[in-house]
C-alpha cells in the first residue's frame, strides 16, 4: 500500500495525558514531533474522575509543573472548585485536588499543542511500529525504532517513539451483558498495534478499570446531601501561576451515601455482574473497586460514601463517585435511586467496566525506554498504571528522556529520595505489578522530604538542565532557596533573653517561659508558635513571601524528623550505588531462591538497591548477592 | 566456580583435649595429603574414599608434629560443599597453632572468620538465618547458649516477632489509608488507642532484649565489675572465686591499682570478673589512672560486686560509688563480718533501690554462697534451665530489636509532641522493617495489601 512518507525526529501515539506532555516535553526541546490521536476531539480526555490530584497525587503534578510539563497550568486555568487536602496533618501529606471542569480541560490543553512550536497533531490510528534489527550488540537491545505505521498506509519515519496509548489497546466497555469493542466514552478502540508490539517481543497484559454512571444534575435531589465546598484561600497547582489569579467562584460537589437496599439489590444482581460471573479477564484495581466489589469485600459495613461532583460549568452531568459498576443498566438504574437524593435520578451515561491491553512493564529502563528496543519509550495506563496525574508524570520524563536520547546526552532518572514520579517509574520498572498501579503516600519512603511545597526546590534544576524550564524560573528558584537557607541561619543565630519582656510575650501567644536564652529557630520550632507569630520579637528581619516564610517553618518545625530521612536517603544511596556488572551470571550463584535467581534474571537490576526491590528478591538473597558480589571482586583482585 | 582453599582451628582455642582444623576447598584433599603419614607409609588421603576416617600423623617436612585421625569428605555432600578435611589433633594452643601453620603453608590461607559458614551459604547449604544460627552454635560456651541457638532454628523468636509484627503493620495501614483517602476513612480518636498499642508492643519488644542480653551474658560471660574503696577486700574476693593468687592481697590501701581480668564459671554460668582498684580520691598518678579505669569498666558492666568494709563508717568516697552505679545491676557485699560491724544493710538500702545486700567475709570465706546464688537469681530469676522463655543469642538480632524499640520510643515521643498521624507510621514502618530482617522477609507490598485488604478505599 502506497501512502504518506514522512520523517520527523518523535511520534507520540496517543493524546490523553501521557501523550501530551511526551509530545510538548519533545517539542519545547525543539524535536519535529507528531502526536497521534484516533480522535482530536479527545486530546486530554478525562474518561473517569473531574478531579486533578488528591492525595499523593497532586504531589505528581507539582513535581510535573517544577520539571516543567503542562497539567499543573491546564488544570490552574479550568478548575472550577479546589481543596488542600489533610490540611489537619502534617506538611508531607497536604496535598491539593481540583474539579476541573472537564471540557474546558481538554480544549485548553487542545491549544496549547495545537499552539506548539515543532509539534504536529494528527487524527490517525497507528497499527504498526516499524523496527530493523541491531546488526551489532549493543547492551541489552536487540532492536531499533525505525518509525510508524498509520491505518491510512502512512509511514512516519522517527527516531524515537513514545507509546501513550491509554486504554484503548482492544478496548472492550462492559455494562453487563452489553458489550462493546471501544475505547473509553464510545471512542474508537485501537485493534492492531498490540499485534505488532508482540511481534516485536513485547509481553502484554490486560488490565481493566471502570467509571460509575453519570446523572442529569436537574433529577438530583440535593437538599437530601452533603455539601461540600472548596477552599476560602485557594493555592494553585502551578509554580508559576500568580496565586491572585486562581481566587474564583467555585461550585460544590455533594456528598451521599448507600444503604442496605443498595447492597441487597447488587447482591441479588451479582451473577449479572460480568466480574463475578467470570466474563471480565483483566485485572482491576484494588483501590477503586466497584460498588459490587466494595458491597462483597467489606460486607460488614453498613454505608459507602457517594461524591457526587459536577463534570463542568456548561453540561448537566454529574459524576458519582464511589459507585463504578459493571452491572447492567437496569440494575444500575435500581441501585442508584435507592441512594438518598438520587431516587429520581436519571442516567445521562451509564457506568461500565473496560478491559485494554498494555505491558509488563518490567520491560523498561528506569528511562521508560524499553529495555530490547533502542528509542522506543511508553508512559501512562499503557505502562500498567491508573490516574491522570500518574500518566503525565510518566509522559513528561519518557518525553524528556526521547528528547535527551535525540541529543546524545544522559537521560534523567529520578530516584526515590527525589521525587514521587521516581518511586512511581522505580516501582513501575521493579515490580511486579498485578493491577493498575496508583500513587499512594504510604509508597513513598522518605515523603517529608518529598513534600509538594518543595517540587520547585527539588526538581527546578533538573528541568531547568533538560532545557523545559526557562532560565528565569529556574534562577528565582535558586534566589528562593538562597533566601530560605540564610534566614533559617539568622533565626539560629538570633537570642532572645528569657527577661520579662519575653516571658510575658511567650504567656501572651499561649507558650511556656525561657529559663536561659533561646535562639528564635528553637521558639519556631515549638508546635504553638511559628515564624509569623513572632514577629513582634524580631524587629530585624526582611520581608519575605509567603513560599519562603513556609519552608522556614517546615524546616525548623520538623528539623529531627527532616535530618532522620535524610540519613536514611544516605543508606539508600550507598546501596543504589553498588552496580551489578552487566555480565553477572545469576545462574552461578547456588544459594539464590529459584524465584529470586529468575527474577533477578529477568529484571537485570543496575543496582543492588534495584534488585533489593524486585519482589520476589528477598534481603537473604540480597546478602547472597553482596556475598557473591565481594567474593566475585575478591577472586578478581587476586587473579 | 573455582575456589581457594581455606583453613582454619574450627575448636575453641583452649587446652581442651581435642582439636579439630578444618581445610576447605578444591585443594583441600591436596594439602591434607601433602602433610599426612599413614603409620606405614602407605596410604594417601589423595586416594581414600569418601567421607572416611583416618590414623596417622602430621608432618611438617621431616619433623613429627602430632598423632592425628584425618576424616576426607569430597564434595558436595560437606559442610561447605566443597571439599573438606578435618585434621583431629590434641588439644592444646601449641598443638593447633603448628599444624595450622604447617597447612597453611602447603597452600591455603586462613579462613575468615566464618567463612566455612559463609561459603556453605554462598554454594547452598543453608540459608541466611540458620547460617547465623549455627555460628551460634559453634560459640556457644555453655549448654544453656546451646539449647536456645537450637530454639532459633526452630522459629520461636520467629514466631514472637512476627506477630508484633503483625499488628504494627495493622496500625500503619490505618493510617496510611486515612492518609490516601481522607474523606473516606477518619483518625478522629485514633491517638488513644494507639499510644496504647505502642506502649505494650514496646514493652514486648523490650523483654526480647532483655533475653537477649541474658542469652549474650550465658555465651560471652557476665560482665562483672567488682568497686569498692581501697582495702575493702575486692581482691581477697576475687581470688575467692578463681581460687588462686593471681591479685596481690595485701593491707596497704590502693595496692591494685591497674584493673584484673578473670573469667570463672558460677553453676555453668560464665563471669567474667574486672577487679578495680579501689575507687577513692587520689594524688597519686598510677592510682589514679587505675581509679578512672574502674569508673569506666563500672559504666560498661553487665554486674556490679559492691565490695563495703563494714568495719568502716561509709564515707564520702562511698556516697559518690553509690552514685556511679546508680543504675546498674548491684549486689553489695558487706565484707569483714569476722570484725565489729559498723555499717548496717539500712545505710546501703537507704542510699540505693533495688539492690541485693549480702553479708560476707572473704577471710573465713562466709557468704560467698549465697553471692553466687543472688548472681544466678539476679540473671535468671532463680533457675538458669527456663524452658518456656524465648532467648535472643545472636548480636544482629538484638540490634535490630533494638532499632525497632527505639522506633516505638518515637512514635511515642511524636504522640507526646502533639506531630501530626503521618509522622507516626514513619517510625511505625521502621520497626517493621527492623523486624522484618530478623525473621528475614522484607516489607514489599504488605503494606499495600493490608490497606486494600482491610480498608475499603473510595472511588
Amino acid at each position: 500500500m502506497s501512502g504518506i512518507r514522512e520523517k520527523v525526529d518523535v511520534c507520540v501515539v496517543g493524546a490523553g495525558h501521557a501523550g501530551c506532555e511526551a509530545a510538548l516535553a519533545c517539542a519545547r526541546m525543539g524535536l519535529e514531533t507528531v502526536i497521534f490521536t484516533v480522535s482530536v476531539d479527545s486530546i486530554a480526555l478525562m474518561p473517569c474522575n473531574p478531579n486533578i490530584g488528591g492525595s499523593s497525587k497532586g504531589h505528581l503534578v507539582r513535581e510535573l509543573d517544577a520539571l516543567g510539563g503542562e497539567m499543573g497550568k491546564n488544570i490552574d486555568k479550568t478548575f472550577i472548585q479546589s481543596k488542600m487536602l489533610n490540611v489537619s496533618k502534617g506538611p508531607a501529606v497536604h496535598s491539593l485536588r481540583a474539579q476541573a471542569d472537564k471540557a474546558e480541560y481538554s480544549r485548553a490543553m487542545r491549544k496549547v499543542l495545537e499552539n506548539q512550536e515543532h509539534l504536529a497533531i494528527k487524527q490517525s490510528e497507528v497499527v504498526e511500529l516499524l523496527a530493523e534489527d541491531l546488526t551489532e550488540a549493543d547492551g541489552s537491545y536487540q532492536k531499533k525504532i525505525t518509525g510508524v505505521k498509520t491505518f491510512t498506509g502512512a509511514v512516519y519515519e522517527a527516531k524515537a517513539v513514545i507509546l501513550c496509548t491509554g486504554t484503548y489497546l482492544k478496548a472492550r466497555c462492559l455494562c453487563g451483558e452489553a458489550i462493546t469493542h471501544t475505547g473509553p466514552n464510545g471512542l474508537q478502540a485501537a485493534n492492531y498495534l498490540t499485534d505488532s508490539l508482540i511481534s516485536l517481543g513485547v509481553e502484554m497484559r490486560r488490565f481493566k478499570t471502570g467509571t460509575p454512571a453519570r446523572m442529569d444534575k436537574r433529577s438530583i435531589d440535593f437538599s437530601r446531601m452533603e455539601e461540600q465546598t472548596g477552599d476560602e484561600r485557594i493555592v494553585p497547582f502551578s509554580f508559576s501561576t500568580d496565586p491572585e489569579d486562581v481566587q474564583i467562584d467555585q461550585v460544590s460537589c455533594w456528598l451521599t451515601y448507600t444503604n442496605q437496599e443498595t447492597h441487597d439489590i447488587i447482591r441479588a444482581n451479582l451473577d449479572r455482574s460480568p466480574i463475578y460471573a467470570g466474563i471480565i479477564e483483566g485485572t482491576g484495581p484494588r483501590y477503586c473497586p466497584s460498588i459490587e466489589d466494595k458491597v462483597v469485600k467489606f460486607a460488614d459495613k453498613e454505608r459507602h460514601q457517594v461524591f457526587i461532583e459536577p463534570e463542568g460549568l456548561h453540561t448537566n452531568e454529574m459524576y458519582v463517585g464511589g459507585m463504578s459498576s459493571s452491572l447492567p443498566e437496569d440494575v444500575q438504574l435500581a441501585m442508584y435511586r435507592t441512594v438518598p437524593g438520587l431516587e429520581n435520578c436519571r442516567m445521562v451515561k451509564n457506568a461500565y467496566a473496560i478491559e485494554y491491553d498494555c505491558i509488563r512493564s518490567d520491560q523498561l529502563y528506569p528511562t521508560l525506554e524499553f529495555k530490547k528496543i533502542s528509542g522506543l519509550f511508553s508512559a501512562g495506563q499503557f505502562n500498567g498504571s491508573s490516574g491522570y496525574e500518574e500518566a503525565a508524570a510518566q509522559g513528561l520524563i519518557a518525553g524528556m528522556n526521547a528528547g535527551l536520547f535525540l541529543k546524545g546526552k544522559e537521560q534523567i532518572v529520578l530516584d526515590r529520595s527525589q521525587a514521587y514520579i521516581g518511586v512511581l517509574i522505580d516501582d513501575l520498572v521493579t515490580k511486579e505489578n498485578l493491577e493498575p498501579y496508583r500513587m499512594m503516600t504510604s509508597r513513598a519512603e522518605y515523603r517529608l522530604l518529598l513534600r509538594q511545597d518543595n517540587a520547585d526546590l527539588r526538581l527546578r534544576r533538573i528541568g531547568y538542565e533538560a532545557g523545559l524550564v526557562t532560565r528565569e524560573q529556574y534562577e528565582s528558584v535558586c534566589e528562593k532557596e538562597r533566601a530560605i537557607a540564610s534566614e533559617i541561619e539568622r533565626l539560629h543565630n538570633v537570642k532572645v533573653g528569657a527577661n520579662k519582656e519575653m516571658q510575658d510575650f511567650l504567656e501572651r501567644k499561649g507558650s511556656s517561659g525561657l529559663k536561659t536564652a533561646a535562639s528564635l529557630a528553637e521558639l519556631i520550632s515549638r508546635p504553638e508558635l511559628s515564624y509569623e507569630m513572632i514577629a513582634a520579637i524580631d524587629p530585624d528581619r526582611t520581608a519575605l513571601s509567603d513560599d519562603v516564610i513556609e519552608q522556614i517553618n517546615i524546616n525548623i518545625k520538623y528539623d529531627g524528623y527532616i535530618k532522620r530521612q535524610l540519613k536514611q536517603v544516605e543508606q539508600f544511596k550507598k546501596i543504589e550505588k553498588k552496580k551489578i556488572p552487566a555480565d553477572i551470571d545469576y545462574d552461578e550463584i547456588k544459594n539464590l531462591r529459584l524465584e529470586a535467581r529468575q527474577k533477578l534474571q529477568r529484571f537485570q537490576p543496575v543496582s543492588v538497591g534495584q534488585a533489593s526491590r524486585i519482589s520476589g528478591v528477598s534481603p537473604a538473597d540480597i546478602s547472597v548477592l553482596l556475598v557473591y558480589l565481594e567474593h566475585f571482586a575478591s577472586i578478581g583482585n587476586r587473579s | 566456580m573455582k575456589t581457594d582453599t581455606i583453613a582454619a582451628i574450627a575448636t575453641a582455642v583452649s587446652d581442651s583435649g581435642i582439636g579439630i582444623i578444618r581445610i576447605s576447598g578444591d585443594d583441600a584433599v591436596g594439602i591434607a595429603s601433602r602433610i599426612y603419614h599413614s603409620k606405614d607409609n602407605s596410604k594417601k588421603l589423595a586416594d581414600v574414599r569418601s567421607h572416611t576416617i583416618h590414623y596417622g600423623y602430621v608432618y611438617d617436612g621431616d619433623t613429627l608434629v602430632d598423632e592425628v585421625m584425618a576424616v576426607v569428605m569430597r564434595a558436595p555432600n560437606t559442610y561447605t560443599k566443597e571439599d573438606v578435611v578435618e585434621i583431629d589433633c590434641h588439644g592444646g594452643i601449641l598443638v593447633m597453632n603448628r599444624i595450622l601453620d604447617v597447612v597453611l603453608r602447603n597452600g591455603c590461607r586462613l579462613a575468615e572468620p566464618g567463612e566455612f559458614t559463609k561459603r556453605a551459604f554462598l554454594n547452598g547449604r543453608i540459608d541466611l538465618s540458620r547460617a547465623e544460627a549455627v555460628m551460634d552454635l559453634i560459640h556457644a560456651k555453655n549448654d544453656f547458649a546451646l539449647k536456645s541457638s537450637v530454639r532459633q532454628l526452630k522459629g520461636a523468636v520467629s514466631g514472637k516477632v512476627r506477630s508484633l509484627r503483625e499488628e504494627i503493620l495493622y496500625e500503619i495501614a490505618f493510617i496510611e489509608s486515612a492518609l490516601d483517602d481522607p474523606e473516606h476513612i477518619s483518625l478522629d480518636g485514633y491517638l488513644d488507642r494507639l499510644q496504647e498499642k505502642t506502649v505494650r508492643i514496646h514493652k514486648e519488644l523490650k523483654k526480647l532484649i532483655d533475653s537477649a542480653d541474658n542469652g549474650k551474658m550465658l555465651k560471652d560471660g557476665i560482665n562483672t565489675v567488682i568497686v569498692g574503696k581501697p582495702n575493702a577486700g575486692k581482691s581477697s574476693l576475687l581470688n575467692l572465686l578463681v581460687g588462686d593468687e593471681k591479685a596481690i592481697v595485701t593491707s596497704v590501701a590502693g595496692t591494685t591499682r591497674d584493673v584484673l581480668e578473670e573469667s570463672i564459671r558460677l553453676h555453668g554460668v560464665g563471669l567474667n570478673i574486672i577487679d578495680t582498684a579501689g575507687i577513692r580520691d587520689t594524688e597519686d598518678e598510677v592510682e589514679k589512672i587505675g581509679v578512672e579505669k574502674a569508673r569506666k569498666y563500672a559504666g560498661n558492666a553487665d554486674l556490679i560486686v559492691y565490695v563495703v568494709d563494714a568495719s568502716c563508717a561509709l564515707d564520702e568516697n562511698d556516697n559518690e560509688i553509690m552514685e556511679l552505679i546508680a543504675d546498674k545491676k548491684v549486689i553489695v557485699l558487706l565484707n569483714k563480718t569476722d570484725l565489729e560491724q559498723v555499717v548496717s544493710e539500712e545505710d546501703i538500702t537507704g542510699k540505693m533501690t533495688q539492690v541485693s545486700v549480702i553479708r560476707t567475709s572473704t577471710k573465713e570465706n562466709t557468704g560467698i554462697d549465697e553471692f553466687e546464688r543472688t548472681v544466678r537469681q539476679l540473671f535468671f530469676g532463680g533457675e538458669i534451665a527456663v524452658n518456656d522463655e524465648i532467648y535472643i543469642t545472636n548480636q544482629r538480632h538484638k540490634e535490630a530489636l533494638a532499632e525497632a524499640c527505639e522506633s516505638m520510643e518515637l512514635v511515642l515521643d511524636s504522640i507526646a509532641d502533639q506531630m501530626p498521624e503521618d509522622f507516626y507510621s514513619i517510625d511505625l514502618m521502621s520497626a517493621y522493617a527492623s523486624l522484618g530482617r530478623i525473621i528475614g522477609e522484607e516489607v514489599g507490598d504488605d503494606l499495600v495489601n493490608e490497606i486494600f485488604s482491610k480498608f475499603c478505599m473510595g472511588k
